[in-house]
Order: C-alpha cells, then structure tokens, then sequence
C-alpha cells in the first residue's frame, strides 16, 4: 500500500513542545528576497528599511551574483525619520526613478522592515497609490519582511500572503499550488500531476505577473512549502480549501503529498501507481545510496525555516537517523501537522529559541549532526560537532522524488567529509 | 531616502562588532530585532572564526514594542555578564533599537555591575561601519586605558586591526617583528586580540603605530592628547611606505634605524626583465582610503603601472584622497554608489583593477581581471598561508598579488606574436588561470563577419570592416586603449571613418 504508516510508539503530534523565547539566531523575513526575485522574473523587491537591511541582503546572498539585482534597499535618513510626508515623497520619488531604469518590471513589492515598522511608514498606503501611478504596466504591492515580525521564511509567506486579495476570481475547479520552488522543481511537479490527468492547476507564485493565478471557492490548494500560514489563511478567506499532507520531502512524503491531491480528484489507484511506481523506485535507491552515512545517526535540529519537522520525518523515517531535538520558530498544526503525526515520539520538540539554553542542551546530547544557521556552524565544528547549514536546504532543490537522494546528501556530506578527512599524522 | 544595491560598509554596530570580535574578555549586549543576528555569519564564515562573536542580542520582536524593550534589554544584558563573565561590556543599539530610545547606557547604568560598562552611541542613519568601529575602539581606550609610567624599555602599541580587516593577523605579526627586529618593543596590539585588562596598559608605550586609520584614528589622537603619546602616520604599504615608516619611528625614537631588508624580494622583482610588460599598465584603484592611497604608490612606483582612476567609499578620506588623486593626474572618485563605480571604470577601461570584493564582480562582468587590496573581502581573501600586505614581506605579496591575475610576461610576448593561432589566442586568458581553455576562435578568425564591439560615447566615428578586423588582432588587454586612442586621433582630425591607415597613423602618433 501507499499509504505511510503511523509509527508504532506514536507520533509527535501530541508530544509536550518546548517553547522558548530569548535570542534568536535566525535571519529575518527580508531574506526570502533572494530567492523570490530569481522566482519572479518580472518582479522587483524595494526593502524601505537601513543600511542594516542592505548589509542583511547582501550577507545573507552569501555573494553578489548580479551586477544590478533585481532587488533594493531605499535606505532611510535622518531627514525621513523627521517628518512622515517627507518620506512618502521620497519614496515616490526612488520608486519612479526606479521603474524608469528598469521598464522590464512590472510588479513592484515594496517590502516593510524593522524601522519603517517602527516608524510606521504607510507602505499599503504607498503601495496603493504608486499602483495608480504606475498602473496598467507596473502593479504595486507590499508587505513586511521585518524581523521584529517575521522569521526568515515567513517572509515569502508574507509576500505570497500579500498577493492573494489581487488574485482573480474563479469559480474553476482548480487546484493552486503554492510556494516559490525551483523552476526545474515545479516543473517535475507539474509533470506528475499532469499525467494523473490533473491540468487544470494554477501556481503562486507564478513566473510572471500575465500568467493567470486565479483562486475562487472551488479552488482547492496544496502547499510545497511548511512556512505559508498567512498565505494559508489568505486563501482560506478568498473561500479556498487546504488540502492536508505531509510536504514533499523523500519518497514517503512526496507520495503521501501526491496522494492527497489524487484523492481529491479521485485519481484511480492504477493511474497513481503507474505514474509513482518509477520515480518512486529511484527515489528510494536514492536515498539508500546517499543515507548509508546517515544509518544510525542521532540528529539535533535548531529552528531556522520552519522546515525541520518535515525533514526530521524524512530523515527519521527514510534515512534510519534518530532526532533529539527538532526545533521551528513556529508551529503551525494545520500545516505541521500531518509530518508530526508520523514523525516517530521520542525526539524533544521545542517552538522558538533561546540560543545559548539551546547550544547547552546540543553540547549535552553531542548529535553527531547539527543542522544550524551559518552563525552557529563553525563554532560548533571547532567544538567537534558535525554541522549541516540549514539555510542551504531552503536554496537547494530538495522537494520531490528526484531530489530526494540529493536531500539526504545533503545532510550525508558533512559525516562523509569528516570520515574522509585524515588530518593527524600517521602512528 | 537613497537606495542602495549592495554596500560598501555595513552599519555602525557592525563596525562595534568587529571591535568586540576582535578582542578577548569584552562583550557586547546589543538591543537589536530578530534578524540582526546574520552579522554573526560575517566573521564565523567569511572570515571562518571557530568562535561565536561576543555579542547578545535582545531580539525584541513586534509584541514586546507596546510592553517593556528595556526590561528585554536588562535581562540580556545580566545573563551575557552571568554566562560570559566578561571583564568588561560594551552596550548599544542598532538601527531598529535605536528608534526606541531605550537608551542601554543608562539602562546598564542602574544595573550595579562590578564590570566596567561602555555605553556607544551608534548614529545608523547617519554613519556607517567604519565610524562605527573607530568610535567604539575609541570609547573603549577613553574608558578603560590608565595613567602610568612608561616602560623602561623603549615600546608601542599597534592600534587599528580588528576583525573582518584587510589581511589584519598577518599585518600585526609582520609590523611586530619589523619593530622587534630594530629593537622596539611591542607593548599591546589592539583591538586585536587584546583583553580590557591589555587596553588598561596602553599608556605604558613611548608612541603608536596606527595600522588602520579607518578604525584606529580616534583612539590614537586621543591617546596623543592625553598620555602624550605621538603615532605613526604612514601605513606601511608597499617597500617606499616600509621604509617611510621606519624613518617616522626613527624619529619619534630619536633612534637610528636600520631595518634588515634580506628579505625584501620586490625591488628586483620589479625590476627583472619579466616585469616589463607590466609597464604602463592602466589600473583602476578602489577601496577603503588608507589601502586606495596605499596601492596608487605601489601601483605607480613599484610596479611601473599608470593609475588611470583612484577612489574611496569612505567619505572620512575624501579630503586626502582628492588631493593625492590630483597628484596622479586624475579625478578623485568619492563614492559608496556600486553603480557609480561600475560606469567609472566602465569609462576608463583599464587592464587591471585593483579594488574589493565589489570591484572583483564589476572586473567579472566587464571582462577585466581584479586584484582585491582592501575590504570589505570575501571568504578567498582570508588565506590559510602567511600573507601580510604590510612590511617588506607585505611588499613581496603585493607583487604577487598584482601580477597574478595578468598574462605573464612572456605569454603576452608570444601572443603578440601569434595573435590570431587558432589555439593560442587572447580570449583564452592567462595559462596560469583554470577555465580558459582555448575556445575556438570562430569570431576572430572567421572574415567579414565580425561582431562589432560597442562604440563606446562615439556615435560620429565609424569603423570600417578592414580596420575593426585588424583591431580585433591587438590583445584584449590593449585592444580598449587602442580603440579609444584611435577614435581619439579621428575625432581630433575631423574625420568620421576610422580606416586600416587611420588606425596605424593613430598607432603610430601614440607610440611611446
């Protein structure tokens, strides 16, 4: 059968959560910038925010990659922080400037941060009416990728979120799927829904501003990413229905995501098989080529993506590891739900952070990996421990069934390196 | 309200941070939102620290705004004392914090610690990264340093390195024993790898050596004024710099000195017959103002290059850097606009640059090959091997470090020679450098259909074929000048076609 079991000693669902609140070593919502503009190929991403969100941006890209990215930061100054009139002005005036250099864009997000949270900077306001300005060929929206409301992957939840109310009306039976993947991602994943004869579906975000994402009460909506709650909500609202799964990570959580869309368009049991059995089969000798570093393993999540319980599922259930702790910056049932369900009882769950009780408790357990943001991996490698740097697994393509042996080498690479290398001299 | 694409200088508390990062037994308890943590990243990646930098932050988020920030932030800052046990704390506030008008001075003040707590002011709308660090390495001096007798020994500080600075550890232990050799002693470096308790010793020194203007100035003038210790002014960039500096500690000394050069490779490097191909090569200098200044020197007396354009990001060294530009016969570039610099060097089309981590993609981009020379820098320019740009081994790495991206001598002898050999053409870059392999030379060799390059600001003179084919024989790296020169003949002479004789007659009124 298809259908993944529940684990014997029971799911995590139900398993008491950790939370905390301190320092958080995590990035901020603005970060999702990097990988929605190479998304959204028509798109430009105006941060009204300080040199800190420039500096941000530029740090988190890890390299500057084009000479004139489609993204930027109108940096505040001392004479916007005096008077609010003054700084729409100012703002109107980038903006145009802007869009007169750059007249292949046509949808502008004007993206919120912590100083023009603070300041409270009108960017609704703005956004509507740079919108008549600039209407029909430029569409204007915004949203705030701030970090003293957003946690590094919220923020493409906030731009998707931001999007959904523009979205046209459909009375279609459809099915959306929604979050930013990598093109050759979406396509495999277009591909497999295609060929169970599902082809009336619509993406969000899609490439470009022409292509007609359209949601409406017989829309139904499968998410590719656990970080869209907003987006979830906003969808809900526009009278769309969430169809629940566990995300498509490995082979077992790519089927059961596969499964609850062919459900609900009653795809038979024959054409599911024929069009899974194949790349299922590579999927799983994948994972067992790439996993035998990871047989046995214990693994230490720290919250950084809102990623960590789906992939400590497939980690857990697919590549033989065990996980201590599993960390997120949030939890959210409805999405979360499903992988906590099958996501085997034992491991500490914990919601938010506070990172030196975290480091303490990870220096305890000493995993033999640690999946962790840049800020914490050479530190902890200097103290002996094994570190995966989480924030490739958001820029990597990992979903689906072909890449999930390459999800597991991810994580298989670092205990690879560290067998491979003999640094002590010979006896 | 100016917008930015990527930056030159991060912002103040940044440059607090690469303070902290750079010294022991100090802390910084930073009020800050969630996500100002990713500066972290900066020195345990880039620079591949094993150590997270001393800092907590508060990480307020949009529910505490409305309640208590300041409680958040005195919290933060007992558990950094409790678990850090630091000898002593330096407070403030990023961007976001500073909106809130917490005020962490006198918020740590009521606190009662037993540590010496320094409270920065870090103005982020209206400073930058630079600012930011000489400002805290210099309320950090004021506060902690102690009035005493100098040492019996005739003795200096270092000041300036901190961390996420130019090639800082092997500078410091290069100038440390190019003092020790002549007889001085080093008393503290800092802020590099110096405690509280070290800065407490700064006044014990006869004089300063300032190593980095942009993040040592303040501390140093103030350590003048107040301990009466007088500092270096020369950055001992390059064999004339070196030499320069000697002669300044020399006198402050009132010492002879005579440094051991035996090591000192770059002087015949220089001048062995390899190198002349280096000269009169056009360079393009950009960074920080201290190396930019530093490097037009070495680049025009050392090396034998012409400086075809010189600038700085930081307008603290806009003044200096003027002037010197105006010595070198060419306009002063004071910007930290990344577009602005790309049109510049765009404009002046020169065969090497010399710049930063920055420059190094505009280099990519426009086809020029970079050498960086100052931050801000990335992972590649923290080398695992010894490799000061400072003292006379610094020299020997400049040469190195200017050359390495060029054709060799004599490569760019027999490509001259070759030119248009299917195989060993220009296009296929320097021999030395992986991924050029020769490609095929379709468009070089093939006739009457070549692909026009770009008239750049001429729209009068036209090329005609015979002359644009023979242009395209001349190496890439004169082949930007010779256009230029050739268009500048014709335009001098009224004439609105460029033909083969035009081109040689310009070649020929330009010869050197």
């Amino acid at each position: 059968m298809n259908r993944p079991f529940p684990p014997e000693n029971g799911g995590c669902r139900s398993a008491p959560v950790l939370k905390e609140r301190g320092q958080r070593e995590v990035f901020c919502g603005l970060t999702g910038i990097i990988w929605l503009h190479r998304k959204m190929q028509d798109a430009f991403f105006l941060v009204v925010g300080s040199r800190t969100c420039a500096h941000l941006l530029q740090s988190a890209a890890g390299v500057m990659i084009f000479a004139e990215p489609r993204f930027g930061t109108a940096i505040l100054e001392e004479t916007d922080l005096a008077g609010m009139a003054d700084a729409h002005a100012e703002l109107d005036r980038e903006v145009a400037r802007l869009l007169e250099r750059r007249p292949d864009i046509r949808q502008l997000f004007l993206v919120g941060s912590c100083p023009s949270e603070v300041i409270k900077i009108d960017l609704a306001r703005a956004a509507e009416r740079l919108s008549q300005v600039h209407a029909p060929h430029v569409r204007v929206l915004n949203y705030s990728g701030s970090g003293i409301e957003t946690t590094f992957t919220q923020g493409e939840d906030a731009c998707l979120a931001s999007m959904v109310p523009v979205l046209k009306e459909t009375t279609a039976r459809e099915l959306l799927l929604v979050g930013a993947l990598p093109d050759v991602v979406e396509d495999q994943m277009v591909d497999l829904l295609t060929k169970m004869g599902i082809t009336n579906l619509r993406l969000l975000p899609a490439r470009r501003i022409d292509e007609t994402t359209a949601v409406g009460p017989n829309t139904v909506f499968a998410l590719t990413q656990p970080f869209l709650g907003d987006t979830h909500a906003a969808l809900e609202r526009r009278g769309a229905r969430h169809i629940t799964a566990p995300f498509p990570f490995g082979e077992e959580g790519t089927t059961a995501w596969l499964r609850a869309i062919a459900t609900e368009f009653d795809v038979s049991e024959d054409l599911f098989d024929e069009v899974t059995s194949a790349p299922r089969a590579r999927a799983r000798k994948a994972i067992a080529q790439a996993a035998e570093a990871l047989l046995g393993k214990s693994v230490f999540f720290f919250p950084d993506s809102q990623l960590e319980i789906p992939l400590a599922r497939f980690l857990t259930r697919e590549c033989g590891m065990s996980a201590i702790e599993v960390g997120s910056p949030y939890i959210h049932d409805a999405l979360h739900g499903p992988d906590l369900d099958l996501l085997p009882h034992g491991p500490q769950i914990a919601e938010g952070q506070d990172v030196d009780k975290q480091l303490t408790r990870a220096r305890n357990a000493r995993p033999d990996l640690t999946v962790c943001g840049l800020g914490l991996a050479n530190p902890l490698e200097a103290e002996g421990l094994s570190t995966k740097w989480a924030i490739e697994l958001v820029f990597t393509p990992v979903h689906f069934y072909e890449q999930a042996g390459d999800l597991a080498s991810l994580f298989a690479r670092p205990l690879r390196r560290k067998s491979a290398l003999r640094l002590e001299a010979a006896e | 309200m100016k917008l930015t694409v990527w930056t030159y200088e991060g912002p103040p508390h940044v440059g607090a941070m690469r303070v902290a990062t750079a010294m022991k037994g100090l802390h910084f308890v930073l009020h800050a939102p969630q996500g100002d943590t990713y500066a972290d990243l900066l020195f345990t990646m880039i620079e591949r620290r094993d150590h997270r930098p001393p800092v907590s932050y508060t990480t307020f988020q949009a529910r505490d705004l409305g309640s208590d920030t300041a409680s958040l932030f005195k919290t933060a800052a007992q558990d950094a004392v409790d678990r850090f046990k630091p000898e002593a704390i330096i407070v403030g506030a990023s961007c976001t914090a500073e909106l809130i008008q917490d005020d962490p001075g006198g918020l740590t003040e009521t606190m009662g610690l037993n540590i010496p707590v320094i409270p920065l002011e870090l103005p982020s709308y209206t400073r930058k990264e630079n600012f930011g660090a000489d400002e805290t390495f210099y309320q950090i001096v004021r506060t902690l340093a102690q009035p005493q007798e100098r040492t019996a020994h005739i003795s200096c500080n270092i000041l300036g390195p901190t961390a996420l600075g130019f090639r800082a550890r092997d500078n410091v232990e290069e100038i440390t024993g190019l003092l020790e050799d002549t007889g001085i002693s080093v008393n503290v470096v800092a802020p590099f790898n110096a405690a509280p308790a070290d800065i407490a010793r700064l006044p014990a020194a006869h004089f300063n050596v300032l190593l980095a203007p942009e993040t040592g100035e303040a501390a140093c003038r103030w350590l003048e004024m107040n301990h009466g210790q007088p500092y270096t002014k020369t950055i001992p960039i390059g064999v004339g710099a070196t030499r320069d500096f000697l002669a300044e500690v020399a006198e402050i000394t009132s010492q002879r000195i005579t440094p051991d050069e035996s090591r000192l490779r770059l002087p015949w490097w220089s001048k062995s017959v390899d190198s002349t191909y280096l000269t009169g090569k056009r360079v393009f200098i950009f960074g920080d103002g201290t190396h930019a200044a530093a490097m037009a020197r070495v680049a025009r007396d050392e090396m034998g290059f012409e400086v075809v354009g010189l600038g700085c990001y930081n307008r603290e060294m806009a003044r200096p850097i003027r002037a010197l530009a105006k010595d070198y016969g060419v306009d002063a570039l004071i910007t930290d606009d990344y577009l602005e610099v790309e049109a510049a060097i765009e404009k002046a089309a020169p065969e090497m640059i010399l710049g930063t981590q920055m420059e190094r993609h505009i280099g990519k981009r426009l086809g020029i090959p970079c050498a960086v020379i100052s931050a801000p820098v990335h992972v590649q320019d923290y080398p695992a091997r010894y490799s000061p740009v400072m003292g006379f081994e610094g020299a020997n790495v400049l040469f190195d470090t200017l050359v390495h991206p060029l054709v060799m001598g004599l490569e760019e002898h027999l490509l001259t020679m070759f030119r248009e050999d299917f195989e060993f053409h220009d296009a296929a870059g320097p021999s030395h450098h992986g991924g050029h392999s020769p490609k095929p030379a379709e468009d070089l060799s093939c006739s009457g259909q070549i692909k026009a390059e770009p008239a750049q600001a001429n729209d009068v003179v036209v090329w005609l074929q015979d002359a644009e084919k023979e242009l395209r024989k001349i190496p890439f790296f004169v082949r930007g000048k010779a256009r230029r020169n050739t268009e500048a003949f014709a335009t001098e002479r009224g004439l609105s076609e460029i033909s083969l004789d035009t081109l040689y007659e310009a070649k020929a009124h330009y010869a050197r």
